[in-house]
């Protein structure tokens, strides 16, 4: 009897809390702007906590907006959740597909809804009719901005230590792909080129740049492709004591604009950091909002600061996740 | 003196794996135990693979008892670190004035979480006897989620002197502070072992639960058990990871550890469908691993092919180290020992006392 009782108990302890979790709907009607978002979960990243954040402000009751959200990573649901706006009567549904392919179906019927599809952050691979607008991020910009800052800002000969992320991700091929561009072109040599493989991991990078050490190679910047690659790269030194930032011998520069890179940035810790704008949602709320759609692809402009351009007022706008304060040093 | 023989033995699929390493990196370099003072610690290749394999050290001590006891894996080790490691730095971040006492602290409250996860676990496996890698597959899926909401949604920053300290070098000391925390660590487990029966109760029930049971052992008190300790193990895994990186990042934090852990064990020459243990084995597999790792970086390997080199290399030596292959060797090492022996008896004329089990072997061949 008391192991019955026991028993109950437990299953009870398991299934409790995961009951907590389910949220419950909300429902409204109006004249707002219905609008449909599927996007991926928060939890993604750093970037995405902060897109699913823009996401929630811009197109909210106060600004006009009927905004129904899905965030998921994995791309059925994300069709299946598509397909739910469409036969809701959505005016606009607005995509960061988990997927590139598998969306033709959709983007079809969608078409004959009439509900314009706006794409954020990643393209579909579909052809352009399909959808209205795409605003995403220029990898392949982001890549060449930061190479020329690194030719512009590094002195000759510059030796580089290439720190790719997840090896095949969009990021990680434009982001390469001016660097690789620039020793193909004679400018700059790559004396070491590594990667996090399936991850975009600090400990990866920091082998990387250990292994560099211990090969005895000698270089003068440090190219990663994320902030917190950066972070573990610049570990490796500090444990080598190397010199690095402002006053050192080899130039940092990471990635994705979080704050704590950037304030590592300001304090001359680091020499640079290149954008990655996941804040799509004001650009394109004003798209609706003026009745003038684009079409087709269209880049955002990112900015790349430096110990000489870096703000506070810039870190508070463009900097994404937790800010550790001014004048404190990420190590 | 039997005992040791039967250890070394065990030992010798880990240990003979790492040398084949270590003569790969001598064979590029000659500078390979090169040891330099840099801030006043050691620095150099060793240190870097002590330094860099700290966490997967613990882990894999964790991994190798729950792999014994519950003939399965955990598979959310990294998740459960993660998670731990989310609330000591929550907890820290809330104390106000970072002293040594509230990282102590904030150890010890991750250390309860730790073993509430490790609980979590250890029902669903010893009471409900769903397979481990199953049961562990639900913290794996949703694990990160919830460290996510711990965070506030966000990556907070350790950036203070103690947490720095502790992910590198204390001042004074010539090792940086992760090597000390594992040593300490390794030494803890390797006392626990000897002073209590968790091995023997751990490999009774990893070999036959019923027979361990009609001996008075209960099979779920122990797996049960041994989650608990890869619960902890996991939150000293996780303390030492967030401080190392000064930043508490649920995405990236040990992604795909879990891997290098169950291969850990397996070179280890570890069953992972049970049984006898030994940790010392697991340790040096840790250890091989990191230093596969970094092996193919310092062989500059093609970053595109580095992935496929490491599994033709683990699939290697996983074929070397299957029992297959170690009857053979074991054999055929029998029979060079047992002519070298005869040999030596010719030579001398008259047996020495460790020519005496030789000539035996031969003599028993010829019968």
């Amino acid at each position: 009897m008391n192991k019955k009782i026991f028993t109950i108990v437990l299953i009870l302890a398991i299934i409790v809390p995961f009951a907590l979790f389910v949220g419950c709907g909300q429902e409204a009607k109006s004249s707002l702007i219905k609008v449909g978002i599927v996007n991926l979960p928060p939890e993604e990243s750093g970037y995405r906590q902060a897109n699913v954040e823009a996401m929630n402000t811009v197109f909210s009751k106060d600004n006009g907006y009927d905004a129904k959200q899905t965030n998921t990573g994995d791309n059925s649901e994300q069709i299946a959740a598509a397909k739910g706006y469409i036969r809701d009567g959505v005016d606009y549904l607005l995509i960061s597909a988990a997927n590139a392919s598998g969306w033709d179906d959709t983007l079809k019927s969608a078409k004959t809804a009439g509900v314009k599809v706006i794409l954020f952050d990643r393209t579909i691979e579909t052809d352009p009719s399909n959808y209205q607008a795409a605003l995403v991020s220029d990898m392949a910009y982001e890549g060449k901005m930061a190479t020329d800052w690194v030719l512009n800002s590094v002195s000759q000969p510059i030796k580089l230590v290439l720190i790719r992320g997840q090896l095949g991700s969009a990021a990680e091929i434009g982001r390469s792909a001016a660097v690789l561009d620039a020793q193909k072109a004679g400018k700059l040599e790559i004396v070491a080129d590594g990667t996090g493989g399936d991850s975009w991991s600090l400990e990866e990078a920091r082998k990387v740049v250990e292994a560099a050490i211990a090969a005895g190679k000698d270089f003068n910047v440090i190219y990663a492709q994320n902030d917190g690659m950066a972070q573990g790269a610049v570990q490796a030194l500090e444990a080598a004591g190397i010199s690095h930032g402002k006053d050192g011998k080899v130039k940092i520069i990471g990635f994705d604009f979080n704050r704590f890179a950037l304030r590592n940035v300001q304090a001359g810790y680091w020499d640079a950091d290149m954008q990655c704008n996941p804040r799509q949602a004001a650009e394109i709320s004003k798209w609706i909002k003026s009745g003038k759609l684009p079409s087709g692809i269209q880049y955002q402009t990112e900015l790349l600061l430096t110990t000489d351009t870096i703000t506070d007022e810039l870190i508070d706008q463009w900097g994404i996740n937790a800010d550790p304060g001014k004048g404190v040093i990420t190590r | 003196m039997r005992a040791l023989k039967l250890q070394i033995s065990h030992l010798f699929l880990p240990i003979s794996v790492m040398v084949l390493l270590i003569i790969i990196n001598l064979i590029k370099g000659a500078d390979y135990f090169n040891i330099t003072l840099v801030n006043g610690a050691l620095y150099g290749n060793i240190p870097n693979i002590l330094f860099g394999a700290s966490e997967l050290v613990i882990l894999t001590i964790g991994m190798t008892l729950v792999t014994s006891a519950s003939q399965g894996q955990d598979i959310s080790i990294g998740v459960s670190a993660t998670i731990t490691s989310a609330i000591f730095v929550l907890f820290v971040l809330n104390a106000g004035q970072v002293t040594i006492f509230t990282i102590l602290a904030g150890f010890l409250i991750s250390c309860i979480a730790g073993l509430v996860i490790g609980a979590f676990n250890g029902i669903l496996v010893s009471v409900f006897k769903v397979q481990p890698m199953i049961a562990t597959l639900i913290l794996l899926t949703g694990g990160r989620s919830i460290a996510f909401m711990i965070d506030g949604k966000l990556s907070p920053i350790l950036a203070n002197d103690i947490s720095n300290q502790i992910g590198t070098v204390i001042p004074g000391l010539p090792l940086q502070t992760p090597i000390i925390l594992t040593a300490l660590f390794i030494v803890i487990v390797a006392v626990v072992l000897k002073t209590t029966n968790l091995r023997l109760y751990a490999e009774s029930v990893g070999i036959n639960p019923s027979a361990a049971r009609l001996n008075g052992i209960d099979p779920k008190k122990i797996i049960f058990l041994t989650f608990l300790i890869m619960g902890v193990c996991s939150a000293v895994a996780g303390f030492i990871a967030v401080n190392k990186a000064g930043r508490h990042d649920s995405v990236n934090l040990l992604k795909f550890i879990m891997m290098d852990a169950i291969l850990a064990v397996a070179i280890g020459g570890n069953s992972l469908i049970g049984g006898k243990f030994s940790i010392t084995g697991s340790i040096i597999g840790a250890y091989t691993i990191e230093m596969l790792n970094r092996t193919l970086l310092r062989l500059e390997v093609e970053t595109e092919a580095i992935k496929a080199f490491k599994a033709v290399f683990i699939i290697i030596l996983m074929v070397v180290a299957s029992p297959v292959v170690r009857v053979f060797a074991k054999k055929a090492l029998d029979q060079i020992r047992s002519s070298l022996a005869g040999i030596a008896v010719k030579l001398t004329g008259a047996p020495k006392d460790t020519a005496v089990s030789g000539t035996d072997a031969s003599g028993k061949k010829e019968n």
